[in-house]
């Protein structure tokens, strides 16, 4: 009799143990570990850049996706597109216009399941001023249990000119592309 | 192939007046584009520019590999020693470029982060990988060699005119398509 209350008692604590693990709110993005970074397409060549200034807030518990939510504001200043010469242009006017266009935002509307650890958030995106709903998916890699913590990673293609982004002469998407690949890398801890 | 042939063979010819003419618009194109302020025309340009290198390249690999097989008509009896030497000299060093010149603007292409696609379509692997102070050392490279080149091909012309028009022999002749030379069609009368 004993020995079977020890038993379940055992088992139950091994269940805690796992359920939290998992029922657990992930909600402080560890900035330095994290990335965003982007693939644009020139005359077909893929170019990799990134933004290295950005802030993410994000309240994530697998358990409870229905208040789960994540928000991200970019500085726009900070962007590397792949060359110097490139990120004095896309500062400008017919680009981001970063001085009157700072920051750019995204904060999510829903989020939900789609496989074991994947995951597709929804939310609208704010560019130069313009704010377009947007989907991405993402993968949620548990890195440590104790303290908690996750890599999400995951992305989705923007359309820029959607945004206007590379306006006048630049909009021809046969030398930019009219597709370009965002990439998030978010490490979070939970508590 | 123990006769000594009189004129090059038309593989050679081809290849020589494709290379030329793709060298010297590659040459003239590369030269425009480089203080150009970024626009959609400059990505083009330096698209164009790399195919057309790239292009080059293989066609002297074509042309490197089909004169190893091919006899070319040796330089005329009346010729001196050293003026053999300085000939055989510039020729080494215009193949030796042919190959240089496409290789050092890839090089400095992957240096920039900028990946070769040829066409558009056909990735070609990064040589190196992205780093600035090589990318500003390939192009002073790049850039030297050029300007070699563009001095080598008007000693090549200059040359080659001087045979014609003082000398009067056939070494211009002999690479000009559609035009027999003085001795083959004396061997055919």
């Amino acid at each position: 009799m004993f020995k079977k209350i020890k038993y379940w008692g055992m088992g139950l604590a091994l269940l805690l143990g796992a359920m939290q693990v998992y029922a657990v709110e992930f909600n402080q993005v560890v900035t330095d570990q994290s990335k965003l970074t982007f693939v644009s397409k020139q005359m077909g060549v893929g170019v990799d850049g990134k933004f290295g200034k950005f802030s993410a807030s994000i309240a994530f518990d697998p358990a409870h996706l229905q208040t789960a939510k994540a928000q991200l504001d970019i500085v726009m200043s900070s962007i590397d597109a792949g060359s110097n010469e490139a990120n004095d242009e896309v500062k400008d006017k017919e680009w981001f216009n970063v001085k009157a266009f700072p920051t750019a935002k995204f904060v999510s509307t829903a989020i939900k399941a789609l496989d074991k650890n994947r995951y597709e958030i929804a939310g609208n995106l704010t560019i130069k001023g313009k704010t377009k709903p947007v989907t991405a998916t993402f993968t949620m890699v548990p890195l440590n249990a104790q303290p908690a913590t996750a890599r999400f990673e995951g992305g989705f293609v923007l359309k820029r000119n959607d945004f206007g982004i590379g306006e006048g002469n630049w909009a021809d998407p046969s030398v930019v592309a009219d597709e370009v690949q965002i990439k998030f890398n978010l490490v979070a801890k939970g508590k | 192939m123990s006769t000594n042939p009189t004129r090059y063979t038309v593989p050679a010819i081809v290849l020589h007046w494709l290379i030329s003419i793709m060298i010297l618009g590659t040459f003239a194109v590369g030269l425009y584009m480089a203080d150009l302020r970024l626009s959609p025309v400059k990505l083009k340009l330096f698209s164009w520019h790399k195919w057309s290198g790239i292009t080059v390249l293989g066609l002297a690999m074509l042309r490197l590999t089909w004169r190893l097989f091919n006899q070319p008509p040796s330089l005329p009896d009346a010729m001196q020693k050293w003026q053999r030497n300085i000939a055989t000299g510039l020729h080494h060093l215009l193949y030796l470029l042919m190959f240089l010149i496409p290789l050092s603007g890839w090089l400095m292409s992957s240096a920039k982060g900028f990946q070769v696609v040829y066409f558009g379509l056909w990735p070609l692997p990064d040589l190196i990988s992205k780093n600035e102070i090589w990318a500003d050392y390939l192009k002073e490279i790049h850039e030297f060699l050029n300007y070699g080149m563009i001095v080598l091909v008007i000693g090549h012309a200059a040359a080659a005119l001087k045979h014609h028009f003082i000398d009067k022999d056939d070494v211009l002749i002999r690479m000009l398509p559609f035009l027999k030379s003085k001795t083959s069609s004396k061997d055919q009368k």
